[in-house]
């Protein structure tokens, strides 16, 4: 019984936070973007546009719910389906910190909804699936820019996968196992007593060659810039989801940030150390309460004492407040084993949606077959000589 | 690499009808205003490219026919509405070679600084555009940054930010303002910064020269062919460029290089027209350093409007006044024309008189038009995606070809 109820409050839990989330890092990626462009980015609705993404929800669900008269309606429907309910699920085996107590209840419990024991093949099996939903949305439009969006998105994510596949395999060879949490624990080994074993560290420094290619590879498989040619808008004007719609454009939408953030969060447990922090030392529990206040007190003096923008003179206050609070409570006793390893697993993901955010505002993009070349040219060779690599020197160490 | 070679061959796989055909506009993200493309597809590779023009055509040549002579000069603005003032220099030119009339040099010197800032800003839409296409999409923000500044040192002079209408038959239509030298030198003294950090992001930038090098490739005498001019000549190494060649408006008392380069493909012209912003900011500087004094309008006083102060106390300014505003000025009969280098290539104006106040006819010789009838050619055998980046680098008004 136990187990069902902290099992559903832990689901609903992440599927609230997640899709939250989800939203808001659409209003980061638009703001990043827009300072990078020198523009101001969302800024009516609430402080900071900080309310963007809730306008934005309600507009795409209020909005017309429109079926072209001339797409195949069964597949039409369906594909936004698969997309989003695939790019969610994979969120499930993703562990996000160690066993915890629930404080008051004396509860111990896993962070992380489930932890199968063929963890690592989730998250591929289900961008397997995704795919479909490309193609299919491309294919039952009944449109010439969305069927040549779903072609060149289908057989980008296959080629891609490939690749990924076998970045990933190399660490799997040094982890010697499928289960996500157990691959964490073994980075969570100290070595020359200050550093945590963390993929991208160990083997010579093989593993980052691997995280490298893992990254191209997510970029490549979540169709973003430089390869997001399926929705390359000055070519196929948007790419298979043309004759989408209100929510079921918003599926796809939110499939794709879906998609980014899964894919961030396996790359921080398979190469970035997952909840373990970079390097050990006495007090490194104490790091991010210090960020958080640190950053919370900047907030409080340019909102109060070095006023550079009358608009800054209630939003900068509440929010460093608000900061300094969520750092404060890093210092509680009970606390702080939960949120001193989220604050680690959050930051990594962070970080690495950032670098997504930072390429889509800097780079052009590729060509469709200079893609594929690049894939079954460059990656996939790179990524068998350092699985093969990998392999030796697993095979001469252990 | 796709190597469209070991695809078969257009009319086989056009013959065995398996082909797609994409309306490619005339509402669509890149086709940079209303042009429509008609693409026989053999999966993403281009049979056959059909250009649609004429969704945004005016007939400004017309209306021409209803206007005074000096009324004219706000209708060449629409044309090409990227580079205004070589339009207007066009006309002007044309119309003061029928009236034989000597230009002061201070209204000479005006009209090619204004001229190539106004290139300046033409070329910078160009480059945001084109980037966007290729999906380098903070470029266009940067561009349209710079631009802005262009834009209003243009409203600085005239009054207005895009469609200045600045320059006059006989001069420009007012002296430059109080305070101008300033705001001119900060921003040629500026601009150099700014065109080394677009190449920084661009020229060397991998996926950008993938996505450019040997992509629209047309030989030199296909070019000619076609009537193409202005930059995408002298990509293809042709050192053809009317302010060098045929100078007008004093541009022989100025020293620039006219850049080329040999490739003929999308990224020599990408490299030729960031090598002409330099040039334009060599020229404009020279005329901010040279810039005489005196007057900015021709001494013609049945052409020219008087000075208000004149025409307040003179008897004979006053008559004239009343008499250009109310009929305009009459030209002898006859025809001349007269072209300019605009940031497209040569563009010409051919008018008529019949020795009336207005013209008999204005015809436009315009450099999109010749520039886009090499689409077709240029496209076939080609992915989308590179028509998308031989499109960009094309630089075509959709004004200025179906005026």
């Amino acid at each position: 019984m136990d187990f069902i109820v902290l099992s559903l409050l832990k689901t609903g839990l992440v599927a609230f936070v997640f899709l939250t989330a989800l939203a808001y890092l659409q209003w980061i990626e638009r703001k990043v973007i827009a300072h990078v462009q020198v523009r101001v980015g969302p800024n009516r609705v609430g402080p900071h546009g900080l309310l963007q993404p809730l306008t934005d929800t309600i507009k795409l669900l209020t909005k017309e719910d429109l079926i072209p008269s001339h797409v195949n309606k069964f597949f039409y429907l369906l594909a936004p389906i698969i997309g989003v309910s695939m790019a969610l699920i994979s969120i499930s085996v993703i562990p996000f910190g160690p066993e915890i107590e629930i404080p008051f209840t004396g509860i111990k419990t896993y962070l992380g909804l489930t932890d199968l024991n063929i963890g690592v093949l989730v998250p591929l099996a289900c961008s397997g699936i995704g795919v479909y939903a490309v193609a299919l949305a491309g294919w039952s439009s009944n449109n010439k820019y969305a069927l040549l969006g779903g072609l060149r998105a289908s057989a980008q994510m296959i080629s891609y996968e490939l690749p990924m596949a076998l970045s990933i395999a190399a660490p799997l060879l040094m982890y010697n196992t499928l289960d996500m949490r157990k691959i964490v624990e073994q980075q969570g080994a100290i070595k020359f007593g200050f550093v945590y074993s963390w993929g991208i560290f160990s083997y010579l420094g093989l593993p980052f060659v691997a995280f490298i290619l893992f990254l191209i590879c997510a970029f490549a498989e979540t169709n973003r810039i430089p390869f997001d040619l399926p929705e390359a808008e000055n070519e196929l004007v948007a790419g298979f989801h043309t004759e989408y719609s209100s929510m079921k454009f918003a599926s796809f939408f939110m499939a794709e940030y879906a998609n980014m953030t899964t894919i961030c969060c396996l790359a921080t447990v398979l190469f970035l150390g997952g909840w373990y922090p970079p390097v050990e030392f006495p007090g490194v529990n104490y790091i991010p309460g210090l960020v958080f206040v640190f950053s919370g007190l900047m907030m409080l003096y340019h909102g109060t004492v070095n006023l550079v923008r009358a608009r800054d003179k209630y939003t900068l206050p509440a929010f460093g407040i608000i900061f300094c609070g969520i750092g404060l409570a890093h210092f509680v006793p009970f606390l702080m084993p939960i949120l001193v390893p989220l604050f680690w697993f959050l930051s990594k993901v962070l970080f690495l949606l950032f670098l997504y955010i930072w390429v889509r505002a800097t780079l052009p993009r590729f060509r469709y077959d200079q893609l594929m070349h690049f894939a079954w040219g460059w990656m996939f060779p790179v990524s068998i000589g350092v699985l093969f690599a990998t392999a030796l020197l697993v095979a001469v160490w252990k | 690499m796709a190597d469209t070679a070991i695809l078969e061959t257009p009319s086989a796989a056009l013959s065995r009808r398996r082909t797609m055909t994409l309306n490619m506009g005339p509402q669509h993200p890149s086709t940079h205003g209303v042009l429509r493309i008609v693409l026989d597809l053999d999966g993403e590779v281009i049979l056959k490219a059909v250009a649609d023009i004429g969704f945004l055509h005016t007939g400004i040549e017309k209306q021409c026919e209803t206007k005074t002579w000096q009324q004219v000069v706000p209708l060449t603005d629409r044309v090409d509405y990227l580079s205004n003032l070589a339009n207007n220099l066009a006309y002007v030119l044309a119309v003061e070679r029928l009236l034989q009339i000597e230009i002061p040099p201070r209204a000479q010197y005006l009209r090619v600084m204004l001229t190539e800032i106004s290139r300046i800003a033409s070329h910078l839409v160009w480059l945001g555009t084109h980037a966007l296409d290729i999906g380098a999409m903070s470029m266009f923000m940067y561009c349209f940054r710079e631009r802005e500044e262009i834009l209003k040192i243009l409203e600085m002079f005239s009054g207005q930010r895009m469609m200045t209408s600045y320059l006059r038959v006989g001069g420009v239509a007012l002296d430059a303002p109080r305070g101008w030298e300033k705001v001119v030198g900060r921003f040629l003294d500026d601009f150099p910064g700014k065109i080394d950090m677009y190449e920084n992001l661009l020229t060397g930038n991998p996926i950008w020269t993938l996505r450019t090098k040997g992509v629209g490739y047309m030989p030199l005498e296909d070019l000619l062919d076609w009537g193409v001019t202005g930059p995408m000549l002298r990509a293809a190494g042709l050192k053809w460029d009317i302010r060098k060649d045929e100078p007008y408006s004093g541009y022989d008392k100025f020293s620039f290089d006219v850049p080329t380069r040999t490739e003929s493909d999308v990224f020599a012209r990408y490299m030729v027209r960031m090598a002409e912003l330099r040039e334009s900011l060599k020229i404009a500087r020279q005329a901010l350093d040279g810039m005489p004094g005196g007057a900015f309008q021709a001494d013609a006083p049945q052409i020219t409007l008087p000075a208000r102060e004149k025409m307040k106390t003179q008897m004979e300014a006053l008559i004239y006044h009343f008499k250009i505003v109310t009929e305009g000025f009459a030209v002898p009969a006859g025809e001349a024309y007269a072209c300019v280098e605009s940031p497209r290539g040569e563009l010409g104006y051919y008018v008529v008189s019949d020795g009336g106040t207005k013209p008999c006819r204005v015809h436009m010789r315009t450099p999109s038009f010749g520039n886009l009838q090499i689409l077709g050619p240029m496209l076939e055998n080609t992915l989308i995606a590179d028509s998308i980046a031989a499109l960009g680098s094309m630089d075509f008004v959709l004004g200025d070809t179906d005026r």
